[in-house]
C-alpha cells in the first residue's frame, strides 16, 4: 500500500540535492503538448524522456519541458533541444521508441540524431 | 484522439494557460454513462468567447488559424449520443469565483465512444508540466473510487517540487494501485 509516509521520505532524501539542482541544468528538452503534439502522440513521447533523463542519472544536467504548440504541426510530436552556445535541434515525428537514441547519442555524447531532425525531414 | 484520457489532457492544457491555480478532473462513471468534468479557477471566458470555443475556427493561439481542442471533446461527446455544456466566468466580472466548468457527457455503450485510456499518465503528464498548479482527480467507477489531491501531497512534500522524478513515480504507483483495487 502506498502512503504519504513514502512522500515524507522522498523529502527528507531530496534535501539538499533540490538547492544542487539550480542552476546546473545546461541541456533543455521541450517537448510540444498542444492539441496537434498530443493528438500525435507526444505524452507517451514526454513521458519516455522523463523516465530515460531520471533513470540515466542526468537530471542535474537535463530539464525536460513541456511547450504548446511550436507550428509545424505536421511534424508532430515535435521536440526541441536547446543547449547553451549550441544551436537548437528540432526532433520531428518522434515516437517513444526514438528518444533511446536521442538520449544516448545526443544529450550524453552530443552527437546529433540527424536523421530524426527537422532538416531531414524538410529535405 | 485515440483515448478519451488525450483530450482531457488537452482540455485541461486551457486551464493552465487560463492561469488556474486548482485544476478539478471529475470524472464519474455508471454502467451506461461516463461523465467528465474540468473546473478551473482560471481567468474564465465572456459569453461570446464561450460560444466561439466549440469552433474549429477560433483559436487564442498565433501559430495557426485553427483550434481543435474543445472541437475534438465535444465530436467525442456527441458521436456517442452525448454532448458537452461550457460555463464560465471572468475574473473581472466575479472575482471571487470565477473560472470555467467544461462538462461532456458520454454514452457508453455507444460503438463511436472512445475509452478513456490510459488516465494515469495524463495525470502525471500534467503535475509534471505544471507543478506549481493544483490539481485535483477523481473517477467515480460502480466498484469504487481513485482519487488524488496535490494539496494534500503538497503539504507533506514541504518544498520539494511535485515534478520530481521521484514524487511523479510514486503518483503513477499511486494511482496504479487505486485502479488495481477497483478492477
Amino acid at each position: 500500500m502506498k502512503s504519504l509516509a513514502e512522500l515524507a521520505a522522498i523529502r527528507e532524501k531530496m534535501k539538499d540535492k533540490v538547492v544542487l539542482r539550480e542552476g546546473t541544468n545546461d541541456i533543455r528538452i521541450v517537448v510540444g503538448m498542444a492539441t496537434c503534439g498530443i493528438a500525435a502522440g507526444a505524452r507517451p513521447v514526454l513521458n519516455a524522456f522523463v523516465e530515460q533523463v531520471n533513470s540515466q542519472g542526468l537530471s542535474g544536467k537535463v530539464t525536460v519541458t513541456q511547450t504548446g504548440c511550436i507550428g509545424v504541426c505536421q511534424y508532430e510530436p515535435v521536440v526541441e533541444v536547446f543547449q547553451s552556445d549550441k544551436e537548437k535541434v528540432t526532433y520531428v515525428k518522434m515516437t517513444p521508441e526514438k528518444v533511446g537514441r536521442v538520449i544516448e547519442e545526443h544529450i550524453k555524447n552530443g552527437k546529433v540524431v540527424a536523421e530524426y531532425t527537422i532538416n531531414n525531414y524538410k529535405a | 484522439m485515440k483515448e478519451l484520457s488525450l483530450n482531457i489532457l488537452d482540455i485541461t492544457e486551457n486551464s493552465i494557460k487560463a492561469q488556474a491555480t486548482l485544476v478539478e478532473i471529475l470524472i464519474e462513471e455508471t454502467e451506461q454513462v461516463l461523465t467528465l468534468m474540468i473546473k478551473d479557477d482560471g481567468c474564465g471566458m465572456d459569453y461570446d468567447t464561450v460560444n466561439k470555443v466549440t469552433d474549429p475556427f477560433y483559436t487564442t493561439r498565433t501559430t495557426r488559424k485553427v483550434g481543435f481542442g474543445v472541437p475534438f471533446l465535444k465530436l467525442a461527446a456527441e458521436q456517442t449520443g452525448g454532448g458537452i455544456e461550457i460555463q464560465s466566468c471572468r475574473q473581472n466580472e466575479n472575482s471571487a469565483e470565477h473560472g470555467t466548468v467544461i462538462k461532456a457527457v458520454f454514452m457508453k455503450n455507444h460503438i463511436d465512444f472512445v475509452p478513456l485510456g490510459d488516465i494515469c499518465s495524463t495525470v502525471i503528464t500534467l503535475i509534471q508540466g505544471s507543478c506549481e498548479i493544483d490539481f485535483v482527480f477523481d473517477h467515480k467507477l460502480p466498484t469504487g473510487e481513485v482519487t488524488i489531491d496535490t494539496r494534500q501531497l503538497r503539504q507533506v512534500l514541504g518544498d520539494v517540487p511535485l515534478s520530481s522524478f521521484e514524487v511523479i513515480t510514486w503518483i503513477k504507483e499511486y494511482l496504479a494501485e487505486q485502479y488495481e483495487n477497483v478492477k
